[in-house]
């Protein structure tokens, strides 16, 4: 029977685990919180009151109400939401039952199991920073269940634990640098694993921007190894929508992978990107992106596409022509499906359409009429548009003229089309803001922009951005200066409170550089840091060599450090001399007695050995008048250090 | 063949030393560690963790997990450092009558100025004595062990181990103290009555106490003088009590093996001799002993009575032979 457990121990437990499981609390259903706080003060007051704990079969139909009920909550068991929920349920439930220090010891290493479930949601440096909290407390519990005479106080527990885990930060980092790492998830992972992050989607109707421009969370960062272009070009390409069903764009089911065509006619922009996971394929480079990073496709419309999901934040080197021309040799299917309209919809805007073609036998002639109507009449660049109907471009065109980017590209797409000129809807980001603290540009969500693109004979397909002629200063200056006032934005995308943007932009800096330098580290980057110690195509050999030998190093060198204090300290040189050479005569078989003094000692080894007469004499009349004469002459001491050196049995 | 070699590896990594008299430090190569259950628990949950750090790909994951790897390598470190340089030396181990509890004191001294604790001794790894040993401080472990045989009793090996500070290893090393108890014979069960003393003139003397100084009084038994009863006593309804005198030199009390009936055994008679002897003590007489072997003179006092009774627990037992052997734990 192993050792019950004390009330003490039964606290720090139920602490340890509140602290663990507090930051998932506001993302489990409200009746998991409420019981596991419930049955973790239940366990308090049993505790407390001395009391019986719950009989078995009382745990075990708790276990299966709450497993049905996760199970009617999530419609599965498993999964990231509903093995968390059951997880801190069920080690709530374990806390409830331990009686012994083995079960206590279990609620201690599911605690830290605990901890890691957390960074499936965030792991920021906040995060970070509480979780290793936790881990400290969780250390600190486990050290107080292994008192057999708790000293009284909490300290010793703390500093212990505190100690451990300072002494285990080197180790940690050769493992976390060394360790050999491989891509990927082992298995499949369950749907849930990455939902709950915002980004573009393959769709688009009218209003479906607009919700991302509320949000600031970034969408990705940007460093520039060349001048940074202008605001007003800086177009993030990103799904192309070719299909509209008279209310949404939608991207093409199937895509032409083939190796995109085009003619550059002006210098590289050369960056690298570090993408948000957004749980979709895209990622995004300046239009016209001009290379494909690795794991991943360009399509024949553009649409750089990775291999697998964005489901952890990726860096991808880039570059881009901000002049280029492509798709000149668009094919016959190709121009079908961009002049393609759903028959029926939108009549307006396909009769106001057809009398403009009628007018303006010119393609160009044609937009620049268009442009000049959205430039002149009076349409409005809002957050906040007015409901439409079924006909949402007629709507849009003739009645409410108040309109988001989606608006006006989806309007100017079908005048397009309807007048036999073919387009298509890129969206994607524009703009974004270059932040001064560690020089990079950070691209929200708020930035999100959506644009169409025509094909005109002989220049291919051709940007056209409607906001542009609505708003100039969407492009020039971004989204805070276009839209009223009154209309509601994110704090970062608007220019007020100028130190707490400093502020804000100063924290961005340190967490992107906490997400390239640690969220980001993987075999990409343990070669590269490999390489730059000059060991090139490292594989699991080499790393396995280079972690033994940082791991030995450092254990080599802290093992003193943790082995302090259990000697005791001699402070006086002239002891610690005579006990070196008492030392020395040890090794050689000729202890000192415990009980015998220095002069008797000498005695007894001058006649064992009288070759060592001189040196013993010399050495023990030289300790005899420092120790216990008035000689204090620091001299003699190093006269005495230095005879115990060369002395040899 | 098998035994052979366990026996044989057995002794290679523990090197059983023998009895060791003077104190022991416990350097390096006398500890021992290995990992406890819960060690290899935790080291199963590690596992669980880095590969859900790896399907995850969660960066912060490998962070935690490396390190409670690196945490569980130290805890090693501080398990052994919990034990390692303590200097153990034997306490003083106190007399018992066969049948108590013998309890032998183990000392810890801490040179260092790091405190240890939670160190338990043990001699059969069901019971232990915990202590906790402060910086440069002392503490002294006990273990009873029951005496189930007169002699000498020695606890065999003890095992001084740790699982502090996480209780993931288990660090111990073995002590081979010299360790003695002497075990008294069972003491007979009280109201056996003094045998009679003889006066010095060698006269065989009615009654055996002597008759002038007062020392107490006693239950009375068939046979005691009745000018010895106290009769107030007897008036104030306390039953019959016999005084008692404590001995002049001219009577001298015997206590002799040839007075005990031929019938009874060895053990039994050492019992009741055993019995005398206390009782004679606790009247404060002067006694002496007379066994096959041994005679010890008249004398009174604390020492005599060690005396006799050590005489009487080495009756027939060689001094120097362990009957530790069999001894059963409390």
């Amino acid at each position: 029977m192993a050792p019950t457990i004390s009330l003490r121990n039964t606290l720090w437990l139920a602490a340890a685990f509140t602290m663990v499981a507090a930051p998932h609390a506001v993302r489990l259903p409200w009746w998991i919180t409420l019981l596991a706080l419930m049955i973790v003060l239940w366990r308090v007051y049993l505790g407390r009151a001395r009391l019986e704990l719950p009989r078995k079969w009382l745990l075990l139909i708790v276990v299966m109400g709450v497993t049905a009920g996760v199970y009617l909550n999530y419609r599965t068991l498993f999964g990231r939401d509903a093995g968390v929920a059951l997880l801190v349920v069920m080690l709530a439930l374990k806390l409830l039952e331990t009686r012994s220090q083995r079960d206590a010891a279990l609620v201690v290493f599911l605690g830290y199991f605990l901890v890691i479930t957390n960074f499936l949601f965030s792991q920021t440096i906040p995060t970070a920073l509480y979780l290793l909290a936790c881990v400290w407390v969780i250390t600190a519990a486990m050290i107080d269940l292994n008192y057999t005479q708790p000293p009284a106080g909490y300290r010793n527990q703390w500093r212990t634990a505190g100690g451990l885990l300072v002494h285990s930060v080197p180790l940690m980092l050769a493992l976390f640098l060394f360790f050999p790492r491989v891509p990927g998830p082992l298995w499949g992972l369950p749907h849930d694993a990455y939902t709950g992050v915002t980004g573009l989607s393959d769709t688009m109707s009218p209003g479906s921007l607009i919700d991302l421009t509320l949000s600031d969370a970034v969408a990705f960062r940007v460093e520039f190894k060349s001048t940074i272009p202008e605001p007003g070009q800086l177009y993030w390409r990103g799904p192309v929508m070719w299909n509209f069903d008279g209310y949404t764009w939608t991207a093409a089911r199937r895509n032409y992978y083939r190796e995109p065509q085009f003619q550059a006619r002006s210098a590289p922009i050369e960056y690298a990107v570090t993408i948000e996971p957004h749980n979709q394929r895209w990622l995004f480079a300046i239009d016209l992106p001009g290379r494909v990073p690795p794991r991943a496709a360009a399509s024949s419309d553009f649409q750089l596409r990775s291999f697998a999901p964005v489901t952890s934040r990726q860096r991808y080197e880039m570059s881009s022509y901000l002049d280029a021309r492509y798709g000149l040799d668009e094919g016959e299917a190709g121009l079908r499906r961009a002049l393609a309209l759903p028959p029926g919809t939108n009549p307006r805007t396909a009769e106001f359409a057809r009398g403009l073609r009628g007018r303006f036998a010119d393609d160009k002639a044609l937009i620049a009429e268009v442009l000049s109507m959205f430039r002149n009449e009076s349409f409005f660049y809002t957050l906040s548009p007015p409901q439409l109907g079924n006909d949402p471009v007629d709507d849009f065109l003739f009645s409410t003229r108040r309109g988001f980017c989606e608006h006006y590209a989806s309007a100017f797409a079908v005048l397009m089309r309807a007048a036999g000129i073919p387009a298509r809807i890129v969206t994607g980001y524009l703009g974004g803001e270059v932040n001064p603290v560690g020089n990079y540009m950070i691209v929200r969500q708020a930035d999100a922009h959506a644009w169409t693109e025509v094909w005109i004979r002989g220049e291919g397909w051709v940007r056209v951005d409607p906001t542009a002629a609505v708003s100039p200063q969407r492009v020039q200056t971004g989204i805070a200066a276009a839209v009223p006032r009154t209309d509601p934005l994110p704090f970062m995308v608007r220019g007020d409170y100028a130190l707490l943007r400093q502020l804000r932009l100063a924290w961005d800096s340190v967490a992107n550089g906490w997400n390239q330098r640690v969220l980001g580290y993987n075999q990409d980057r343990q070669r590269r840091l490999l390489a730059q110690v000059g060991i090139d195509d490292a594989t699991w050999r080499t790393l396995a060599i280079v972690l033994a030998g940082a791991s030995g190093l450092i254990v080599l060198s802290l093992a003193p450090f943790m082995l302090r204090r259990l000697r005791t300290r001699i402070d006086d040189p002239v002891k610690r001399a005579y006990l070196a050479f008492c030392a020395k005569l040890r090794r050689k078989g000729l202890p000192r007695d415990p009980a015998e003094g220095p002069s008797d000692y000498a005695m007894r080894l001058a006649r064992g050995r009288p070759d060592l007469v001189p040196a013993v004499t010399a050495i023990t009349r030289l300790y005899v008048a420092l120790r216990y004469g008035a000689e204090t002459n620091p001299a003699l001491v190093r006269d005495l250090q230095r005879r115990v050196r060369e002395f040899a049995a | 063949m098998y035994a052979a070699l366990k026996n044989q590896l057995y002794n290679w990594i523990f090197r059983p030393r023998g009895l060791e008299s003077g104190s022991i430090v416990l350097v390096q190569r006398r500890v021992f560690i290995l990992p406890t259950r819960q060690g290899i628990v935790f080291g199963a949950v590690l596992v669980l963790m880095l590969i859900g750090a790896i399907n995850y790909g969660l960066s912060l994951g490998f962070v935690l997990t490396f390190l409670l790897v690196a945490m569980g390598f130290n805890a090693m470190i501080y398990t052994f450092r919990n034990l390692a340089n303590l200097r153990i030396y034997p306490g003083r181990t106190r007399p018992v009558f066969a049948g108590e509890h013998a309890q032998f004191a183990v000392c810890l001294a801490n040179p260092g100025a790091a405190d240890r604790y939670s160190i338990g001794l043990t001699s059969n790894k069901r019971d232990s004595a915990f202590v906790d040993v402060p910086g440069q401080g002392e503490a002294i472990a006990a273990i009873g062990i029951r005496a189930v045989r007169r002699g000498i009793l020695r606890p065999g090996r003890l095992t001084l181990y740790t699982r502090y500070p996480l209780g993931l290893y288990y660090a111990w090393a073995y002590l081979e103290l010299d360790l003695r108890c002497i075990v008294y014979p069972r003491l007979a069960p009280a109201g056996l009555p003094l045998p009679p003393a003889e006066s010095s003139a060698g006269q065989g003397a009615q009654h055996g106490q002597g008759q002038e100084d007062f020392s107490g009084l006693r239950q009375y038994h068939l046979g005691d003088s009745p000018r010895h009863i106290a009769w107030k006593a007897a008036a104030r309804d306390r039953g019959l009590l016999t005084k008692q005198f404590s001995g002049r030199a001219d009577s001298e009390l015997w206590l002799d093996w040839r007075r005990l009936p031929p019938g009874m055994n060895v053990e039994e008679k050492l019992s009741c001799l055993t019995r005398w002897v206390v009782d004679a003590h606790a009247l404060g007489m002067a006694f002496g002993l007379r066994i096959p072997g041994k005679t010890i003179a008249l004398g009174a006092g604390d020492l005599q009575r060690d005396r006799c009774l050590e005489a009487l627990a080495l009756h027939g037992i060689d001094e120097n032979r362990d009957n530790g052997s069999d001894h059963q734990s409390a």
